[in-house]
């Protein structure tokens, strides 16, 4: 485990560096950034390397199909790298500077504007909320949205 | 015909420096405004879910559609070959370009999401005059340049009209697609009208050519070059011909609408029950912008230099408060939903709908007229664009 | 979701609570049905594909999702289905906002007078997911678009929230958002400052196979029954046939807009 996030720190360093190598050479002085490793699940949708480079292009691909088309299949969808990747501690992926999309992006100095619009953090259940006189009428529908963690078996579903 | 010297604005003269400096900073309050708009959102503005479109779009309107008629004196030059206006053209080619800028500017600075210009620009819908106004402007600029260039180079000089036509033409399509921006709209009453594009594009005449002759005697005056009354006299004329038209248009647009009973209740609210906007009409559209400076120019008023920057200020002025009436009073007269039926919601139904503007979006609107300015201003120092004297007698030669 | 795919394995529904359970049977059973029909007759298949389509096909031009709206049944005073179009859509209502005028409305009650007779309507007014919509003429970057289903949406990302669309819109059915939302967003419902925005007729439920929308299941909770949601393509949908039996109406039918919405009543 530690290996791996080791690997996984390494190389997105490496990522980083890419970037920033045209615009400050040997500065060395830049904090990595903290890559925390994903709450739920083992194994990325792809290949950890493959996304550390292509992210973006998967999801843009994905955010198409799912606007325009209506196409919501969980693999490539933000909504699922949300439900993973939210910090345990914050519960979001961009809430503080050491959540795991704006850590990187920091770092990279790469804007991202993902978060204007959708939630950076996964969906709770609804049933955590508390049912007062105004929402009693939903009970149905509260009902309807709880929701188990996912499982390592979903995850590996997923995957697939 | 005599031929005529060209010569940049020496532009060293502190009053110069204070002239760039002043325009330079309604320029920085213009910034400031849109990254507080930028930041905080749309909400820190007047505008609201019922008055959609603000001050903002009247400037932005008002400058373009200026910009397409500023164009007016140097067409008159070239497509009309008429020798006393060639003098004038480069002025006014120039004054197109940045007017136009200025208004595309606070146009693009108002989007609520002004940082994705370059989606704007990668992404066409091509049912949309929006989409056809963006290739119209860009068009403008590439046009009028290149027009502005057969001016000022003497080894393409022989395109000049060939530019000038091609400008010309344009700039009456700009100015069809900016009025059917709002005649294309058959939600709202007031729109929804082929009649606009007629009315914006002799609106636009107007509204440049007022423009024109203030920054013209206003360059002659504080250069202290010679601006003869030929000039002068002969602009004044035209201006009598336009804003008589705009006004012929303005009555017969609403003589029209009042044939129409469904249109009675938004005429009225215009005409008569509207509030600010019948004051607006009345006392700023029609009488400060069209009967009194047309009493100005057609009497022995008009034959002073002063009344008549004051008849171009009055035109300008009018020419503002007929877009705010334009666009804002439309929006403010309710949508009607259910003809005949009285509507009320938390969603602002069937009332009349304020609009208070804020000090933000005035002062982005008023950083596009000053970059317009500081365009010209700059302009005339670093490129030919005034004839060193535009004295009768140096005029009187063109003509023969 | 995944929670919410009727396919999914039983130890959800074991872990759930009893509504989850039988809520999650009915799906099953929806499901099962449609597998049923594939099995059965290719013609059934293709409107049961339609209603709860896998996740990985596209909304199919097949159907055309619409709502019928019983103005004689809306409850005066009742405001449920717009309450739970705030909830579901996590739009702040706008009696919490301090930005009335600038806040977001995607569904509000219209209250009709007729100044002659005195009678009075009431009715919800939505975005009427017209067949020619001019919001999406109008839209610039093409953001504004219609889904091969029907259903009228805003692309969020590429608005460049220039509100031709709300000037165009002849139902005051847009609105844009003036603040910043500070992540307050549902996971299934971005949304976001300087874009414009409307009713989506719920696309996340409708895309996860619902077949209804938020306000329709708060409408029929509150016991009015005044909202008919469903595939208006489908002569065997009980819109259809509500459609077939009671005159409606289109809101400014003199657009000639063929509106996705049908008011009874008006
Ligand atoms: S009701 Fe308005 S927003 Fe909805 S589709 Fe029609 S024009 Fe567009
Ligand atoms: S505000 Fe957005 S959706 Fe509306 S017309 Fe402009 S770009 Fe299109």
């Amino acid at each position: 485990m530690a290996s791996l996030m080791q690997r996984a720190s390494r190389a997105a360093f490496l990522a980083a560096a890419i970037v920033w190598a045209g615009l400050l050479p040997a500065q060395g002085g830049a904090p990595k950034p903290v890559i925390e490793k994903a709450v739920k699940g083992q194994q990325c949708v792809e290949d950890t390397e493959y996304m550390r480079k292509n992210h973006m292009k998967v999801l843009n691909h994905h955010r198409d199909k799912t606007v325009i088309e209506g196409i919501r299949t969980k693999k490539h969808s933000l909504k699922e790298c949300i439900n993973c990747h939210a910090s345990e501690k914050t519960g979001s992926v961009a809430k503080s500077k050491d959540d795991f999309c704006v850590s990187c992006h920091t770092y990279a100095a790469v804007k991202i504007d993902c978060f204007e619009c959708h939630s950076t953090k996964p969906q709770g259940p609804m049933t955590m909320h508390p049912l007062n006189a105004d929402t009693a009428h939903y009970k149905h529908k509260l009902a309807a949205g709880a929701k188990k963690p996912v499982s390592v078996d979903d995850m590996a579903k997923v995957a697939q | 015909m005599a031929s005529i010297t060209f010569r940049e604005v020496e532009g060293s003269s502190l009053k110069y420096w204070l002239l760039f400096g002043g325009l330079g900073l309604f320029v920085l309050f213009g910034a400031l405004s849109w990254n507080y708009m930028h930041h905080y959102g749309h909400v820190v503005t007047g505008m609201d879910n019922q008055i959609v479109w603000g001050l903002p779009h009247v400037f932005a309107v008002f400058l373009i559609v200026a910009a397409s008629g500023a164009l007016n004196v140097a067409s008159i030059a070239s497509v009309f070959n008429k020798p006393m206006y060639k003098p004038l053209a480069p002025l006014s080619a120039i004054l197109a370009i940045a007017l136009m800028l200025g208004g595309l500017l606070v146009l693009v600075l108002d989007l609520g999401r002004s940082d994705r210009l370059i989606v704007a620009m990668t992404h066409f819908n091509f049912k949309s005059m929006f989409t056809w106004n963006v290739f119209l402007y860009s068009g403008f600029f590439a046009l009028v340049g290149i027009y502005l260039w057969t001016m000022l180079d003497r080894t393409v000089k022989s395109y000049s009209k060939a530019a000038g036509t091609a400008a010309f033409i344009w700039r009456l399509l700009l100015t069809t697609g900016t009025g059917s921006l709002f005649g294309f709209l058959i939600a709202r009453e007031l729109y929804g009208t082929a009649m606009l594009a007629p009315m914006f594009i002799i609106m636009s005449f107007a509204y440049g050519l007022a423009v024109y002759l203030m920054v013209l005697a206003a360059a002659y005056s504080w250069t202290g070059r010679a601006l003869g009354d030929t000039v002068m006299q002969r602009l004044r004329y035209l201006l009598v011909i336009f804003v008589a038209a705009v006004l012929y248009f303005v009555v017969t647009y609403h003589m029209t609408n009042l044939y129409f009973t469904k249109l009675h209740a938004v005429e009225a609210f215009i005409l008569r029950d509207g509030g600010i906007f019948t004051t607006l009409f009345w006392f700023g559209q029609i009488l400060a912008g069209c009967v009194i400076p047309l009493v100005i120019l057609l009497t022995g008023l008009g034959r002073q230099r002063s009344w008549i920057m004051i008849a171009c200020a009055l035109v300008i002025l009018g020419g503002i408060l007929q877009m705010y009436v334009t666009i804002i009073g439309a929006q403010a007269y309710p949508l009607d939903l259910f003809p005949g039926l009285n509507e009320k919601s938390s969603f602002f139904d069937g009332v009349v709908h304020s609009y208070m503007p804020s000090v933000p979006e005035l002062f982005l609107g008023l950083g596009g007229v000053a970059v317009a300015l500081l365009v010209t201003t700059f302009a005339v120092k670093v490129l030919r664009l005034l004839p060193e004297s535009l004295d009768d007698a140096t005029v009187a030669k063109l003509e023969h | 979701m995944s929670e919410m795919n009727p396919n999914q394995g039983s130890p959800a529904r074991q872990q759930a609570a009893q509504t989850v359970e039988s809520l999650q049977r009915r799906r099953f059973i929806g499901a099962a049905g449609a597998a049923a029909g594939l099995a059965i007759a290719p013609g059934v298949m293709l409107i049961e594909v339609a209603h709860g389509r896998p996740e990985e096909q596209a909304a199919s031009s097949a159907v055309r999702w619409g709502m019928l709206v019983d103005a004689t049944k809306c409850g005066t005073g009742c405001n449920d289905c717009v309450t739970a179009c705030s909830t579901e859509n996590g739009w702040t209502p706008v009696a919490e906002s301090a930005h009335p005028k600038q806040a977001p409305q995607w569904i509000r009650k219209l209250e009709l007078q007729d100044p002659l007779t005195q009678m009075e309507t009431n009715l919800p007014m939505m975005c009427q997911h017209c067949a020619e919509p001019p919001c999406v003429d109008v839209c610039p970057t093409g953001a504004s678009f219609k889904r091969a289903d029907g259903i009228v949406l805003v692309n969020r990302h590429t608005c460049i929230g220039c509100r031709y669309c709300m000037m165009a819109c002849p139902y005051k059915a847009r609105s844009l958002v003036h603040e910043q939302l500070n992540d307050t967003q549902k996971p299934d419902v971005p949304r976001g400052i300087g874009c414009v925005e409307s009713c989506t007729f719920c696309v996340q439920k409708v895309d996860r196979g619902d077949g209804t929308t938020a306000c329709v299941e708060a409408c029929t909770a509150s016991g009015h029954n005044a909202l008919v949601f469903g595939d208006m393509n489908d002569p065997e949908s009980e819109i259809s046939r509500k459609l077939r039996e009671i005159p409606t109406k289109q809101v400014r039918a003199d657009l000639n807009l063929n509106l996705g919405v049908r008011y009874h009543g008006i």
